[in-house]
């Protein structure tokens, strides 16, 4: 368990791969071609970031043909929301993040 | 990027969990645990081929979600149709869900649930994608520790605080 979440937090220490997690969100199902176009890496380093994400269940790539799909995977980030965050905080927090937004929003208009 | 992706499953969620395919498969079942992690809502089903499965309210008993059992293989794969209720206003193609259960080296399973064909920027969409990481992570929490997490045990999804 714990391992689990150290490979999570592994994971998610590093820009780049925080990156394609938002790439995905985005766009689910995406191969390793399409999630290299517009970015400054090589395919390898894409790849690399891939594996660590997918060795950390935050990345589940499923075969379509001979196309591997990269498919993200929320779970193990809910893991970690419901053991820090309890229901008392959860409508305060979501009240200050929504707060967070519209200022923000409103400062980029 | 801006290719169609009309055969592509829409979204892969993935949960290791320390169990057996059997405890697993059981609990996918349940309707009395499967009210404990999704939100006071009971899977009701005798879970045959070509037998309607729903998605129910454990207090009032409205059928949120219905659907036809496509395929079952126990205690490994399972395949629903997943649809709007007859009293719901949203009139959606149903979508389709598959439950993937695989042993995961000697005591834990790897279960998959593809959820596939959700058409876009429906509220369905919308709803499973808030929906499946809590209740994967309240079903293994479940498994593990005996109890699902407060949030899907107690509460509904857009129920009051407590």
């Amino acid at each position: 368990m714990n391992e689990a979440m150290d490979r999570v937090f592994k994971a998610l220490a590093d820009p780049s791969r925080r990156d394609l997690l938002d790439r995905l969100h985005a766009n689910n199902g995406q191969t390793l071609g399409e999630l290299c176009q517009g970015l400054d890496m090589t395919r390898q380093a894409v790849s690399k970031h891939l594996a660590l994400l997918e060795e950390a269940n935050l990345v589940v790539t499923v075969w379509r043909g001979r196309e591997k799909l990269h498919y993200l995977n929320p779970v193990p980030i809910n893991e970690i929301y419901e053991r820090w965050i309890g229901k008392y905080e959860r409508h305060r927090i979501r009240t200050l993040h929504d707060l967070k937004k519209t200022l923000e929003e409103d400062r980029d208009g | 990027m801006d290719k169609p992706k009309m055969d592509k499953p829409k979204f892969v969620y993935v949960s290791y969990i320390s169990t057996t395919p059997e405890k697993l498969w059981n609990a996918l079942m349940d309707a009395e645990m499967t009210k404990d992690y999704w939100a006071r809502h009971k899977n009701v089903s005798d879970w045959q081929v070509g037998s309607e499965w729903s998605h129910q309210d454990y207090d009032t008993g409205a059928k949120d979600i219905v659907g036809e059992v496509l395929e079952s293989d126990p205690p490994r794969r399972l395949v629903l149709t997943w649809g709007h209720g007859k009293e719901s206003q949203q009139a959606e193609e149903p979508s389709r869900v598959t439950f993937l259960v695989e042993p995961y080296g000697k005591d834990a399973v790897r279960l998959t649930v593809t959820h596939e064909e959700l058409e876009p920027d429906s509220g369905m969409l919308k709803g499973i994608t808030a929906g499946w990481p809590a209740v994967l992570s309240s079903l293994k929490t479940m498994l593990e520790t005996g109890e699902a997490m407060p949030m899907t045990k107690r509460r509904r999804w857009d129920g009051p605080p407590e």
